[in-house]
């Protein structure tokens, strides 16, 4: 009894806290939150201030990390899964990965610094950024495709190579349909945390004011939390709301992002079950 | 002179398609026929089938775990053989050598040899996909994929390069595995909503429906109740007439209700092959009788 009352204390107060630090943001942010705050450009005066460009950068950012993450996570989780000869090159690999997971987001915003800003000549565009994000959340990715994919029944694999299936059509036509709800989710929390970093995207050197939509690739960008940190940073107490409001729209990003990924999930999982 | 002799042997169409810078082609071609010359006149009731599957001192290791000690065995053509014995006997295993499903683990190592039509399927040119698509599997419990029935028989001949009708096929191999009037209006529903009988025997069709000429079979009903078993059997000794079966059962009765020949296997090696009223009623060794009465296992 005891036990049980601390252990719902204990997973309360997450929620406490969770529930206090929303209803202080959207109590801040009310003010603020309408129609010319998503339509408009950053401004110095803060009735005229939004977050058009920090919206459409994120949108950037977010659909070029996918487009270099995902290909490149999925491919090497399918390789290390179900490719690589077990030995100690693969268990190198394996813990490599492993730890670059924990590596702290800084570091991996030194790195792009280097090598896509400087090296690669890529300037402060938002494909460095994106390159420099999708860098973050590889690990995550190809971990949680390699969860996913170990997840499969054996018995589906053997049947499938008992057939006369080579390895590929066995992992294109059974493996990867299966394993897709898991690696699905997977993808979608590591895209969940990729628009929220805030400290790779300002090493780089991300603008914090730009009154302009990006239109390509190169251009220049700001994204959501570059803004936020932006407008927190600011001395007049207007700001601190615009700053509330802005983290009100982070946050129906992600609830967004987070509800896709459950609903795709289960739309997988229904065609999984059926024809 | 024996080079001579030989030649004349030879069937005029061979020796003329011989080309001169085949010799060897030519001898063996010989060789084979003087054998079996030889056999016809000692003992003319000897079968002059060539075994289906032909394996000689296989040996096998998981890591270092000696699972197969040698053994040796020729399963004939178009009859149902049974391999018996006490769990980690290695009937599992030898089962998993004929399609070379085992060597999908890692660490495992094969010796020796195995032969299906006179084709040895562990040499090095020969690709184990080949192989599979000729010695089919059915495993012990039912693995539908999760897909339509339909589709669920078609895969394997799609990726076949099948090119006849696939509907026909499928049909087909439904009503091999007396599962189509079952199944006939609801092809395209989730094979997960079948029952576990009719799940086997949907992965049975799915087994005939790449026309394979073996098919191996591991305690396939173990994982049903008693009617879907008997379904099973029945399916099985249908299918005899059109493929060679060996199948791996832990249930003596079952083995000896469905089978021509059994092996009897113990600690890895093969104690005993006979036909299987022989095997039962009148085992040559004790260890067999032991095991068939009940005695151990």
């Amino acid at each position: 009894m005891i036990l049980a009352g601390v252990l719902f204390l204990a997973t309360i107060f997450g929620v406490v806290v969770l529930v206090t630090l929303l209803v202080d943001v959207i109590f801040s942010a009310r003010p603020w939150l309408d129609g010319q705050f998503i339509q408009s450009f950053p401004s110095r005066f803060p009735e005229e201030a939004g977050i058009k460009s920090a919206l459409f950068g994120s949108l950037w950012l977010m659909g070029l990390t996918a487009l270099i993450s995902v290909p490149l996570g999925v491919a090497s989780a399918v390789y290390l899964e179900e490719y690589a000869q077990d030995g100690w090159f693969l268990r190198l690999i394996q813990i490599n990965i492993a730890n670059l997971a924990g590596v702290p987001s800084v570091v991996y915003g030194i790195l792009g610094l280097a090598l896509f800003v400087r090296f690669a000549a890529l300037g402060q565009s938002l494909l460095a950024g994106a390159l420099t994000l999708s860098l973050l959340i590889l690990p995550i990715i190809i971990i949680s495709t390699q969860e996913a994919l170990r997840s499969i029944p054996t018995g589906i694999r053997e049947s499938a190579y008992a057939l006369g299936g080579t390895r590929w059509q066995v992992i294109y036509s059974h493996v990867l349909p299966m394993a897709a709800p898991g690696i699905f989710t997977g993808v979608i929390l590591a895209l969940s945390r990729a628009i929220g970093e805030t400290a790779p995207l300002i090493l780089i050197g991300a603008l914090t004011f730009v009154p302009f939509l990006p239109q390509g690739a190169l251009d220049q960008f700001t994204a959501l939390p570059i803004q936020i940190f932006n407008w927190t940073a600011r001395p007049q107490s207007e700001f601190e709301g615009l700053a509330a409001a802005a983290i009100v729209i982070l946050m129906i990003l992600l609830f967004t992002m987070n509800l896709s990924a459950i609903l795709l999930r289960n739309y997988f999982e229904e065609r999984r079950a059926g024809t | 002179m024996p080079t001579d002799e030989s030649t004349d042997d030879a069937p005029p169409s061979q020796a003329s398609q011989a080309s001169p810078d085949a010799p060897s082609a030519n001898g063996r071609l010989d060789d084979s026929d003087g054998a079996e010359g030889d056999v016809d006149a000692s003992d003319p009731t000897a079968p002059t089938v060539q075994p289906k599957l032909h394996i000689e001192d296989l040996h096998f290791w998981y890591d270092d775990t000696h699972a197969l000690q040698g053994i040796s065995m020729d399963i004939q053509p178009n009859q149902v053989t049974a391999l018996i014995g006490p769990s980690g006997c290695g009937k599992s295993t030898l089962l998993r050598c004929l399609n070379r499903m085992n060597e999908l683990i890692q660490g495992t190592t094969l010796e020796g040899t195995i032969h299906v039509d006179g084709q040895d399927i562990y040499a090095a040119d020969t690709d184990p996909v080949m192989v599979r698509r000729r010695v089919g599997m059915v495993f012990q419990k039912p693995n539908p994929f999760p897909k339509s029935i339909y589709k669920n028989v078609a895969w394997g001949a799609e990726i076949n390069g099948y090119t006849g009708d696939l509907d026909d096929l499928v049909e087909h191999a439904l009503r091999q595995a007396a599962l189509w009037d079952e199944v006939k209006d609801q092809l395209h529903s989730s094979a997960l909503e079948l029952s576990g009988g009719q799940q086997q025997r949907l992965c049975i069709a799915r087994t005939l429906a790449v026309q394979p000429d073996v098919v191996l079979m591991d305690e396939p009903a173990s994982a049903l109740d008693p009617i879907a078993t008997s379904k099973i059997e029945e399916t099985i000794t249908e299918l005899k007439k059109d493929y060679t079966i060996v199948i791996v059962t832990h249930n003596m009765q079952q083995a000896s209700r469905i089978s021509d020949e059994t092996a009897f296997l113990y600690m890895g090696r093969l104690i005993e092959m006979n036909p299987t009223d022989q095997l039962f009623t009148r085992p040559e060794k004790d260890r067999t009788e032991a095991y068939v009465t009940g005695r151990f296992g």
